[in-house]
């Protein structure tokens, strides 16, 4: 059963296979224009396996922004991993060691995509994580060598993303309580995006999900 | 430095990734916080949509990315499968960059 919802998640992140190869590429390109060498590209691929956050610590880097500022600037922007995989912690099986390693495997995609039947299913986001993890690192090491493969923005895969949230929101408005939640946490987001410094939105906006505590 | 951004970033990320499983797992949430997890999933999914359809660094950026998730919303309105949903708004956000 479990073995099934893991080809299961395989097959259902198959459609977004594009977006980690040309992405995790272009990774690989800036981060040796940063300096960090087609070896520490493919570690922080392989360790930190979150795009917006190593997009952001190689920029910095490569303007000359010093380690500190690209440290704070990809720790915030992966802050929100931390209510997204409180989100999923039922879900994990086994040992504390086993449920470290495979927690890993959370990606806003793998996690969005595994919540896709109204509950979140463990199988899915391994699945869906395993398979965008090879591709993350495997795109990194190809940007590496021959560089960008081809620009994401150009077939307008930045547009896909919030698209795919947005259609793995809308079963959840269905109901109500999920709905204000919503609403109130895209609010505090939109409020927050022109002051707070990136990540720290999103972070601000899991409060909404104190809503829960209302009967 | 450089690896000591890799290494720090890392280490952080891990531990982040790893908080809920790690802290929570294994067990049985109290009612209480059952409730509130349970409407994390909708939270962050609206915080998501927003930053990547209109974030930019310290500001809102109105560009083809807001018309791509807007067509892609009309696809969802009308109950189209997930990859017609991201086809559709990838596909309204690179025409309109063609153009």
């Amino acid at each position: 059963m479990q073995t099934s919802r893991f080809r299961d998640g395989i097959r259902a992140g198959l459609p977004l296979a594009l977006a980690p190869l040309l992405f995790g590429a272009s990774f690989g390109l800036l981060a040796v224009d940063a300096g960090m060498g087609w070896l520490g590209a493919i570690v922080m691929s392989a360790t930190t396996f979150a795009g917006s956050a190593q997009f952001a610590a190689a920029s910095i880097l490569e303007d000359g922004g010093g380690a500190l500022a690209a440290i704070v600037a990809a720790i915030l922007l992966n802050a929100r991993y931390v209510p997204l995989s409180l989100a999923v912690a039922s879900i994990f099986p086994g040992s504390r060691k086993r449920r470290l390693l495979e927690a890993q495997l959370i990606v806003d995609e793998s996690w969005a995509l595994s919540g896709r039947s109204g509950r979140f299913e463990y199988g899915v986001l391994t699945g869906v994580g395993v398979l965008l993890y090879v591709l993350w690192v495997g795109g990194t090491a190809a940007g590496t060598i021959v560089g960008d493969l081809l620009d994401p923005e150009a077939i307008g895969l930045d547009a896909a993303f919030p698209a795919l949230f947005l259609a793995l929101l809308a079963p959840y408005l269905r109901s109500r309580r999920a709905l204000v939640t919503a609403l109130v946490a895209g609010a505090i987001t939109l409020v927050l995006l022109p002051f707070a410094p990136a990540g720290v939105p999103i972070v601000a906006a899991s409060l909404a999900c104190l809503i829960g505590l209302r009967r | 430095m450089t690896w000591v951004v890799i290494g720090v970033v890392g280490v952080v990320t891990i531990l982040f990734k790893a908080s809920g499983p790690v802290l929570l797992g294994g067990r049985a949430l109290p009612p209480r916080v059952a409730s509130v997890v349970e409407v994390l999933a909708p939270a962050m999914l609206a915080a998501l949509v927003v930053t990547q359809t209109v974030g930019g660094d310290r500001q809102l950026v109105l560009d083809e990315r807001l018309a791509g998730v807007l067509v892609g919303g009309v696809a969802v309105w009308l109950r189209a499968p997930l990859l017609v949903v991201m086809v559709v708004a990838a596909a309204t956000a690179a025409l309109i960059r063609l153009f």
